[in-house]
């Protein structure tokens, strides 16, 4: 395997570079699955039926929650990769924690968000928009929870591996991963959250 | 044994029976077949956990094929009952499965199994790579493909086919109007193999991006690489769109959801926006790679280079680019009003323009070239004024207003059938004849594949043309019968004889291989077409390796200008060449799916958690799992090298 050492460890490799774009080519796809997911919403978002209706449910508070702990994440997973560049071990592991930490948190907020909407009457199976409402919320929120098992295991291996080609790759990959999330939190926080509510 | 009646049909027939009892005895005989010459191992060494993209094409290739029969089945069956008014052979529950499978097999599990057996076998070879980008998951989209063709296989004997047409339109599909389990499989199954394809897109369009040969610019790849180019963007936008139709399909079957029923809100024309957003782009999915196969034919067999090479990459980019904005004309007369109608009848005509590009392109290659008339050269040039014919009605079925006269009548079927077989069929047995050496180190027999090719060019005629009249004199599809008084009958029958022709020019294929297996020389030449792409520099059957030495290239027709003007092509020492370990962890996991599949067509939770977790606990261990791979020496390449040149000898 050649190593290119004038280039970041997570990019030193062909397979690497290749493992880095493929990725951005996946994020590709995941953008066109969101976009599916959100025009649907648009479509929905008014045929209520006999449920309620966006306004009538969503409360800012546990939002705002979730939205400063996603932010949050995709802020200290950014310092996790700089420390990464720098060759600190120990201090990348630390944020990684953090970002996984505060990934928890925000998944904890958003089960408590279903319990809610599930207990004044809007479930699953209420309305197209209650349906939909919950599809977008829980495929996003499905994506988090994959992203935690993920990350743990390249914390793990990062711990027992330490930097090399292959797991700063991984780690950085998984980055953009976690920074897509929060890309797509923005779109949901702006145009299912703040436009329904207003 | 309550719990088991969920698995029995809802509509049994003998048919049916027998069909079970002949997959019952095939399963036994292919197990007892490998345990008595003892080929357990070497289907696992070589087969079932390889990764080697030429094997992962091979097995994409017996897929398709098998599959190519099934919906030929399917099809014959629809002909011969309507061959007849009246006809007594299939009652309308029957009809309406076996055209809903022939649909989706034919496209989902045929055709595009067919385009990645290509792509795969010819597109590393082409831009001189030695695999593709990730040849782990190449092994994984393969498999996840093949436990999806075969979940949805085992409904006609399970729990009952798919019957809501290949469309699945709501509220049609839903739960109040299909109650068997059937439409349950069309999601799963379709969602299991659509996963495999969306990973194939990333792995292939990766391989193009980063894995060229040094020398070989975008503007220099071969036209058929340039085509899985484009396919595969087509694909990375196009299926997820599908994943979610199916998801959200499935949650309203199986998890009372209202996205397309008819009350609480839900819209079932979301189901056709969305499917078709889709479905349109999956046509183009299968007819560029096509296209990018009769221009490397043509090419070779007119001892020409392909005229209008820049224009021809311009013309493939502007139609995926159209393939977005034109869904819509799959439903012109479903209410969407005439500025919409209007707009979407504009993009569709617009696509005849680009693709009119294209046959001149081909017709003007052809122009002054000392043409070879091979069976890859006779498809190819039967495919011009076949498909032409296909593009015109198209045309035809493009005016909004039109429209309403031919929508859902046999004109339509005869339509699409005029561009998918020889767009796409004729294609894939050109490319398969074509590159036949390249994969296995025999050609396959002219002269059969000749009496082939009439069959099949005839029948197919014979078979579709009349369906233009009798969709313009009225006749619906998908209807399992008509009266005598429509007057039907005799263009129905004609239909069926055609379709009886067609059939024995793909039993003339089926022969061909036979024969050839058996017969044909193992003395070919690395290049027995004298064609003019990178895949023909190596051996025929290719090495492990691909190439011993990377390729350098110069200009678009790499190995031509190698031949013809001493352009140096391999140059250099040979080195060590490191190869992708073998895994079988893509095809335990596709096992897992497949379960996982089942067991929510069924809606049996348990075994659902169960497999789900299964398949987390294989993407776990692919996480920590160390695989660096293995190096092939210097002496081992030298050493085949000699022993394919001494064969070819």
């Amino acid at each position: 395997m050649k190593i290119d050492n004038t280039l970041p460890l997570e990019y030193s490799t062909e397979q690497n570079r290749m493992n880095v774009l493929g990725f951005w080519i996946f994020l590709g796809a995941e953008v066109m699955l969101f976009a599916t997911l959100f025009a649907t919403y648009f479509t929905l978002a008014h045929r209520t039926g006999n449920g309620p209706s966006g306004a009538e449910i969503f409360e800012i508070a546990p939002v705002l929650i979730e939205t400063f702990l996603l932010l949050t994440s995709s802020f200290t997973i950014g310092l996790g990769v700089h420390a990464m560049r720098l060759g600190r071990k120990n201090a990348m592991i630390a944020f990684f924690a953090v970002t996984l930490l505060l990934g928890l948190a925000f998944l904890g907020v958003e089960i408590y968000e279903f319990t809610h909407y599930v207990h004044i009457g809007a479930g699953l199976q209420t309305s197209a928009f209650t349906a939909i409402l919950l599809t977008t919320l829980g495929t996003h929120g499905a994506h988090v929870t994959l992203g935690l098992f993920w990350g743990l295991f390249i914390i793990l291996q990062v711990k027992k591996r330490g930097l090399t080609p292959e797991t700063a790759n991984k780690s950085f990959i998984f980055s953009l991963y976690w920074h897509f999330l929060d890309v797509v939190w923005i779109f949901i926080f702006s145009f299912v959250y703040l436009k329904g509510m207003m | 044994m309550d719990y088991f009646d969920r698995f029995a049909i809802p509509h049994p027939s003998p048919a049916i029976y027998a069909s079970m009892v002949a997959i019952g005895l095939t399963v036994v005989a292919i197990i007892f077949g490998l345990t008595y010459f003892k080929k357990w191992g070497y289907l696992w060494r070589e087969w079932l956990t390889t990764v080697d993209h030429k094997r992962i094409g091979i097995m994409y290739l017996i897929s398709a094929l098998i599959m190519l029969f099934r919906g030929g089945v399917d099809a014959i069956m629809m002909r011969a009952q309507t061959a007849v008014p009246d006809n007594k052979l299939l009652d309308a529950q029957h009809y309406n499965e076996v055209f809903t499978t022939h649909g989706v097999v034919m496209i989902i599990f045929m055709a595009m199994p067919f385009i990645y057996a290509l792509m795969n076998v010819v597109v590393p070879l082409q831009i001189g790579a030695r695999d593709v980008a990730f040849p782990r998951l190449n092994a994984l989209s393969f498999w996840l493909f093949f436990m999806g063709a075969m979940l949805f296989n085992i409904s006609f004997v399970i729990g009952g086919s798919p019957d809501a047409g290949w469309t699945s339109y709501f509220p049609l599909a839903g739960n109040d109007f299909s109650q068997s389990v059937g439409t349950n499989y069309y999601m799963l199954s379709i969602q299991i193999a659509g996963i495999g394809t969306l990973i194939s897109g990333i792995n292939f369009t990766t391989t193009i991006f980063k894995m060229r040969a040094p020398g070989m610019t975008l503007m220099k790849m071969p036209m058929f690489t340039w085509t899985a180019l484009i396919t595969n963007a087509i694909v990375l936008f196009a299926f997820p769109v599908l994943t979610i139709a199916l998801l959200l399909g499935t949650m309203d079957r199986l998890f009372g959801t209202n996205f397309f029923t008819m009350t609480n809100g839900g819209m079932d024309m979301l189901w056709a926006n969305l499917f078709w957003v889709w479905g349109h782009p999956e046509v183009y999915i299968l007819i560029l790679p096509a296209f990018g196969i009769y221009s490397e034919v043509i090419s070779t067999f007119s001892r020409r280079n392909l005229y209008g090479y820049k224009s021809m990459v311009g013309s493939i980019v502007i139609i995926s680019f159209f393939s977005f904005l034109v869904w819509t004309h799959h439903f012109f007369t479903m209410g969407q009003g005439p500025l919409t109608n209007s707009i979407f009848s504009i993009t569709t005509m617009a696509i005849a323009i680009p693709t009119g590009i294209k046959i001149f392109n081909w017709l003007l290659t052809m122009r002054k070239g000392s043409i070879k008339f091979t069976v890859p050269m006779l498809y190819s040039v039967g495919f011009i004024p076949i498909f032409t014919i296909g593009g015109v009605t198209g045309v035809m079925l493009g005016m909004a207003s039109a429209d309403y006269q031919y929508h859902n009548t046999m004109f339509l079927v005869a339509h699409f059938h005029y561009t998918i077989i020889p767009g796409v069929v004729f294609a894939m047995i050109a490319g398969l004849t074509y590159w036949w050496p390249k994969m296995f180190g025999f050609m396959l027999n002219e002269r059969i594949g000749k009496w082939a090719f009439w069959f099949i060019a005839i029948g197919f005629n014979v078979t579709f043309f009349p369906m233009f009249f009798t969709g313009l004199d009225g006749q619906a599809r998908r209807m399992y019968t008509y009266s005598e008084a429509t007057g039907f009958g005799p263009l129905n029958m004609l239909s069926f004889a055609g379709a009886i022709v067609l059939m024995i020019g793909f039993a003339l294929i089926v022969y061909n291989v036979y024969y050839s297996t058996r017969y044909a020389s193992r003395n070919i030449s690395a290049d027995p077409w004298n064609a003019r792409t990178l895949e023909w520099a190596t051996h025929s059957p290719v090495p492990s390796y691909n190439f011993a030495i990377t390729p350098q290239v110069n200009s678009i027709e790499a190995l031509w200008d190698h031949k013809k003007k001493g352009q140096p092509l391999f140059s250099g020492p040979i080195e060590k060449i490191h190869m992708p370990n073998n895994s079988g962890v893509p095809f335990i996991m596709s096992c897992i799916f497949f379960v996982w599949g089942f067991s929510f067509v069924f809606s049996m939770w348990i075994p659902a958690i169960i497999t789900t977790i299964g398949i987390f606990v294989c993407m776990a261990h692919r996480s920590f799992e160390k695989d660096d791979g293995y190096y092939i020496s210097v002496k081992e390449i030298e050493d085949t090298e000699k022993e394919c040149e001494v064969q070819s000898r």
